[in-house]
């Protein structure tokens, strides 16, 4: 076999590993995926501006807000503004993430940086974590059906969203949270873990009561990555350099 | 251009900017101070804690069973099994309360 089969052999394995991890963000994004579509509709969004939404912006929960704000008749770059600060919390993601994509040619990491979700980042910063490469096969495996299924989710839901059943007594409003903790979880052998969760869930609950929704988000991440910084390093696990 | 599709994609290239700002931001800088490494190492905890906390305080018994079972789970199990139990444990209780 010559070595480019084997490469390539080895960008499809990978990709399919990818594809697996995607899986449970499929399951636990899919009712969400609906739900916009139908409330899109709802607030006098076409069919096609909520596909263009969803296949544009990309982020549930800043479409979901983008959506309600629309249907209030709030002012559109008030809209546009809300979109930027709900989605805020990606600008350490991209920060973080950053180190793991740079020895990828840069169109790659243009579109690595479009699918930069929550488990997206969180699953391919683990990866990275336990010593393996963060390769664009493997990172596409894991991030495009989670898109394709965000997208037709979003179309069926704007077509038939009048049908949705009960979605309390399925539960499905409280998935995220559960898949979220089991991400929170699975970072806890990083040095200064839980110092750094409860400094962000405190803040994060008490910006919630004051402050509001979607700001908790950005002070609480702000009050556990603050604290990582001002903690002497050698709490942190990073060794201080000549 | 209509104003929703104005709102669209306006609404596209601000979430790109966060997606994209803080590598081209951190990657201008050819030496990372280990205290900024030590903060990008605690971002996935401080970020995604904020996305359940507030959201576990304002739940009930049904949501808070679902959340100690899957966080329980993913001290042994992967992802997709912390996933399943707690999603298991959280449409069993609210048959109960609600």
């Amino acid at each position: 076999m010559s070595a480019e089969a084997i490469s390539e052999n080895r960008a499809k394995s990978d990709f399919w590993q990818g594809v697996r991890l995607s899986m449970p963000v499929v399951v636990a994004a899919a009712p969400f995926g609906l739900l916009f579509g139908a409330l899109a509709v709802d607030n006098g969004f076409s069919v096609l501006e909520a596909v263009l939404m969803s296949a544009m912006v990309y982020g549930g929960a800043s479409q979901m807000v983008g959506i309600e704000l629309f249907g209030q008749h709030v002012a559109p770059w008030l809209i546009v503004l809300s979109i930027f600060a709900v989605n805020f919390r990606h600008v350490l993601y991209s920060a973080t993430i950053g180190r793991r994509l740079a020895h990828w040619p840069l169109v790659q990491q243009a579109v690595g940086y479009f699918i930069l979700t929550d488990p997206q980042f969180a699953v391919a910063e683990r990866k990275a974590e336990a010593g393996e490469t963060v390769g664009f096969a493997w990172y596409m495996g894991l991030g495009l059906p989670v898109y394709v299924f965000w997208v037709t989710e979003s179309a069926l839901g704007a077509v038939f969203g009048k049908l949705i059943p009960d979605t309390h007594a399925l539960g499905i409003d409280f998935l995220l949270p559960i898949y979220f903790l089991g991400l929170v979880m699975s970072f806890r052998k990083r040095p200064l873990w839980l110092p750094v969760v409860v400094a962000s869930a405190a803040a994060s609950i008490i910006a919630y009561k004051t402050v509001g929704s979607p700001w908790h988000v950005s002070i609480g991440a702000v009050a556990g990555v603050l604290l990582a910084v001002i903690l002497p390093p050698h709490h942190s696990g990073v060794e201080a350099r000549p | 251009m209509s104003t929703t599709l104005w709102i669209i994609v306006a609404g596209a290239i601000a979430t790109y900017l966060t997606r994209i700002g803080g590598h081209l931001v951190i990657s201008r800088f050819e030496n990372i101070h280990p205290r900024v490494e030590a903060g990008l190492n605690a971002v996935p905890a401080a970020v995604l804690t904020t996305l359940v906390a507030p959201a576990a305080l304002s739940a009930g018994p049904a949501e808070w069973a679902a959340l100690i079972v899957a966080g329980l789970v993913s001290l042994r199990g992967g992802l997709m099994a912390m996933f399943l139990a707690g999603a298991a444990v959280l449409i069993l209780a609210r048959q109960f309360v609600g």
